[in-house]
């Protein structure tokens, strides 16, 4: 994990390959937007308390779209918000990642029959890189989300495409 | 004062509106009005010494489906004729008694005149009234959708012979 398995020459060197380094330190600091939807949010900030402690992972919510890396969908997305945060999702800088959080940002939620004013699943306007399941996920559920994503950026490369 | 007891200091102090009846079929009493009186009797209600309904607790729009039911081609049902029904509920809080209040309108010219300039909260309830089921406020200040998207075309949800679009800005509306 880390750098730590990497091999020490001397004192103070680490010895490693630039992917492994950038793929640490993009994973290690995983600003989110500050941005919250519904029950979900309530749950996200939770995480982000002191008790479950987001920050040790590197999340941080930040005010702006233009200075964060992931976006936590954490709610129902209606149709009338559903084009306000594609237009959130395009102004984060690449490369960026999505959580989508519970069954309304998954799926449709409870909303999905009779839900006239909901969008069926926030993966039909912006592409979605861990789906955390729940009405609403407990805090362990996002984190875990959250180490599920860190895993993919650590299995990522410059020269072949991620799988 | 009761319900009863309102109704008939109206019907006594203010003869243009001692014809109204109330509403048996509502659990909780209401006066029903037409729609040209209702600015009358919402005067008499917010204005008298004895009523002062100085709180306007909520206004809900009903859709009462009881007009002729058509089936049209794709099995859906369509309403024609019938009427929608506006609850106004009022209280006093410096006499502290209550009022209900409905007007019936037919389903094809659903005009009710606002009560803004009189309680300025029914601004939002009016705006609500006007998005789901799609009553027309005359005089409303502000007379928009307040939580469907403003170019929301495909009508007014909470009416029931609404049919959900297939699509809203390209994005799939169905699960």
């Amino acid at each position: 994990m880390g750098l730590l398995d990497q091999k020490f020459e001397n004192e103070n060197i680490v010895i490693t390959n630039l992917e492994d380094l950038l793929n640490w330190s993009r994973l290690s600091s995983l600003w989110q937007v500050g941005f919250g939807l519904a029950c979900c949010a309530i749950e996200m900030m939770a995480t982000s308390a002191s008790h479950y402690d987001f920050d040790r992972f590197g999340v941080i919510p930040r005010p702006s779209p233009r200075q964060s890396d992931i976006i936590i969908i954490s709610g129902t997305v209606t149709l009338k918000m559903a084009t306000r945060v594609k237009r959130l999702y395009e102004q984060i800088p690449d490369p960026k990642y999505v959580i989508s959080m519970g069954s309304c940002a998954n799926c449709g939620g409870p909303y999905w029959e009779h839900g006239y004013h909901v969008l069926k699943g926030v993966d039909r306007i912006i592409p979605v890189d861990v789906y955390v399941p729940g009405c609403p996920p407990r805090p362990e559920a996002l984190l875990e989300g959250l180490l599920k994503l860190q895993e993919k950026i650590r299995n990522e490369s410059l020269v072949r495409n991620a799988s | 004062m009761t319900f009863e007891e309102i109704k008939n200091y109206i019907a006594e102090h203010y003869p243009s509106l001692s014809d109204l009846d109330f509403d048996k079929s509502a659990s909780d009493k209401a006066l029903e009005v037409t729609a040209d009186k209702l600015i009358d009797l919402m005067s008499v209600l917010y204005a008298d010494s004895a009523l002062k309904m100085d709180n306007l607790i909520l206004i809900s729009a009903v859709d009462d489906f009881n007009g002729e039911k058509i089936i049209i081609e794709d099995g859906s049902t369509v309403m024609k004729g019938g009427t929608l029904s506006v609850y106004y509920h009022l209280e006093s809080l410096s006499l502290r008694h209550k009022f209900n209040v409905v007007v019936r309108v037919p389903r094809e010219s659903p005009d009710v005149p606002s009560v803004t300039f009189i309680w300025g909260g029914a601004n939002f309830n009016e705006r609500e009234g006007y998005d789901m089921i799609g009553i027309n406020f005359v005089n409303h200040p502000n007379l928009t959708r307040i939580l469907m998207p403003y170019d929301w075309e495909a009508g007014y949800p909470l009416r029931k012979d609404y049919k959900n679009p297939e699509f809203y800005q390209g994005m799939k509306v169905p699960y």
